[in-house]
């Protein structure tokens, strides 16, 4: 499968801080890319970019060949990025079914005039969905505020499944997770590349990193200076240049392309 | 689910259920006791006065459920029961008079939302200031004085009845089942409960936020000054005094009616019994010729006993 998503040359500033210096990364359906670096290092911003909630100061975001143009994360959502944000975005009061179906909630109409939502539907499309993760959530419950942090999880990616993402975010998604729940995110994320998403993978676990992605890129001060296919690498390759140990060893220009070489 | 232990069960039970209960024991506590209760003039003298204070709760329910409040309704109603009362006794017809000031009230709610949800000023400032602005030009625009002289039109309304279900008893019904609709059934009626739940995720999520915010507060002033009409028809002259503390009647039945302070949560259902709880309280007070006083101390201490009851379950919730 071809490339469903292009970053190119990406540039941010907050006021005075450059968070991204000209970022290029590629995603191709159906793999797990994992985004690593250290905090403050810029994966946060640079999938909020993509996400459309920010908009680059310059460079260019192409999903399916075509460029994007985003003004919002609306827009973003309606053309197939799903976010599972760090902070995740369910509405605690609502149900499972509520929260995947929220913002593109099914109708029908009373003798034809008065719209009412489909929660039979809802209901049976949750079922459904929630059987094919094999999450154990218990999708009958009258609002998701009482579920653990995968079971969440699992609520967020369902949605992102139901509504056929091309590109879906995980930002940290493990970060507050026993680790049990750990391992059935992991699954989920190779369930939602399964099913032909392009998953972005942000995490700071380097063992469950290795774990998930089909490839690894590292990003340091707003840039993107490694990129390398999960087997290919070590948790210590991937520290030196999360930590720019590397940088300073090799002192050049471009050290990314000249580790490269040196590691194949 | 699988676990039908009595405490889960007792958890499972709607909110709603908890203040029925209630209200239908203090009924059969006050059949026995007064001696009046039961009787036709007295059911139908509570119908009455439910109905009021049932139509502004409803609407302050709107707000409370998007993590809002509003402190005005009292205000607007008396300024817009004023303002149609004066309308009237200029000559304009019944039905302008009453379009004109349902549009009055809709844009106090319109300034609302904005001042909240374009401005970012909490929504309890907001409409603090408005009670104490809409107070004042009721007082204003009737110079202090008791409005009368109203056709008689606008007064037999609240006097008549069908079947025996005073006309304003059918409004409540009529409001009720209209916002339940709303809340229940349709898509912008969940996105209360989106943006009252999580505001954050509701943004993300592409749902219009201000536009949500904007309804529930016009829904909420629309149907506080509707009550202000009804007021008027009810007394026959509009007095700028009507409606004090009427906001807080209001809030008391939305939270003991089950809805969060915190958002996300509340139903027209809740709400309504709670308005006919708070009814019934006074109702009985007065048959019981119980000192007025004390019956306000002990709504107050209802209304504290059930907030606190909200803030341990959102504790419980959190700390899972
Ligand atoms: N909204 C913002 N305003 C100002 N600075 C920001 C903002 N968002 C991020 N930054 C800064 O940009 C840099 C990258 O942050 P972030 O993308 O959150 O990193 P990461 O997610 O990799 O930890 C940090 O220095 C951070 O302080
Ligand atoms: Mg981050």
């Amino acid at each position: 499968m071809g490339n469903v998503l292009e970053v190119k040359g990406i540039r941010k500033s907050f006021g005075p801080v450059e968070a991204l210096r000209g970022v290029d990364l590629t995603l191709q359906s159906g793999e797990v890319l994992a985004l690593v670096g250290d905090n403050g290092a810029g994966k946060s911003t640079l999938i909020k970019h993509i996400a459309g909630v920010y908009r680059p100061d310059s460079g260019e975001i192409r999903l399916d060949g075509r460029k994007l143009d985003l003004l919002s994360p609306a827009a973003a959502r309606d053309l197939g990025i799903e976010t599972v944000f760090q902070d995740l975005a369910l509405a605690d009061d609502l149900s499972v079914g509520a929260n995947i179906f929220l913002g593109r909630e099914p109708t029908r109409r009373w003798l034809g005039i008065l719209p009412y939502i489909d929660n039979g539907l809802i209901r049976e499309e949750t079922a459904g969905l929630l059987k094919r993760l094999n999450s154990h959530v218990p999708g009958k419950a009258k609002s998701v505020a009482r579920l653990s942090g995968g079971q969440r999880q699992a609520v967020a990616i369902a949605r992102a499944i139901y509504w056929k993402a091309k590109v879906v975010i995980m930002d940290e998604p493990t970060a507050a997770l026993a680790v049990m729940e750990r391992q059935n995110v992991i699954k989920y994320a190779r369930e939602l590349a399964a099913s032909g998403a392009g998953v972005i993978y942000i995490g700071h676990n380097l063992v469950e990193i290795l774990d998930v992605a089909d490839r690894i890129a590292v990003m340091f001060r707003g840039a993107i200076v490694h990129t390398t296919t999960a087997g290919e690498t070590s948790q210590e390759t991937l520290i030196k240049y999360m930590t720019g140990y590397h940088d300073k060893q090799a002192g050049a220009q471009r050290p990314e392309q000249e580790r490269e070489k040196r590691h194949v | 689910m699988k676990d039908a232990s009595p405490r889960t069960l007792l958890h499972n039970l709607p909110v709603e259920s908890y203040v029925v209960a209630f209200t239908v024991v203090l009924w059969l506590i006050l059949a026995v006791t007064a001696p009046n209760f039961l009787t036709g003039d007295n059911i139908s003298n509570m119908m009455r006065q439910v109905s009021i204070s049932g139509i502004i709760a409803i609407g302050v329910l709107c707000t409370i459920i998007i993590a809002g409040i509003d402190l005005s309704v009292g205000s607007v109603a008396a300024f817009c029961g004023v303002l149609v009362a004066q309308l009237l006794s200029h000559g304009l017809d019944v039905p302008l008079a009453i379009v004109l000031t349902l549009a009055a009230g809709i844009l106090i709610g319109a300034l609302n939302a904005l001042s909240v949800g374009k401005l970012g000023i909490p929504a309890f400032i907001v409409t603090l200031a408005g009670l104490q602005v809409y107070r004042g030009l009721a007082l204003l625009i009737s110079g202090g004085m008791t409005v009368g002289g109203l056709p008689p039109g606008i007064k037999e309304f609240a006097r008549g009845s069908l079947f025996h279900i005073p006309n304003l008893f059918l409004t409540l019904l009529a409001v009720a089942i209209i916002v339940h609709y709303f809340l229940s059934f349709t898509r912008t009626g969940r996105y209360l409960y989106a943006l009252g739940s999580n505001s954050e995720a509701t943004r993300r999520l592409g749902i219009p936020v201000f536009r949500i915010t904007l309804i529930a507060y016009v829904l909420c002033s629309g149907l506080a000054t509707l009550a202000g009409i009804l007021l008027v028809s009810r007394l026959s002259v509009a007095s700028p005094s009507m409606g004090n503390a009427y906001e807080l009647q209001a809030i008391a039945a939305v939270v003991v009616g089950g809805a969060s302070l915190f958002g996300g949560r509340g139903t027209v259902l809740g709400t309504v019994a709670g308005a006919i709880l708070f009814t019934t309280m006074s109702n009985g007070a007065v048959l019981l010729d119980v000192d007025p006083f004390w019956e306000m101390v002990l709504e107050g201490l209802l209304i504290a006993l059930v907030v606190y009851l909200d803030n341990l379950q959102k504790k419980r919730l959190s700390g899972v």
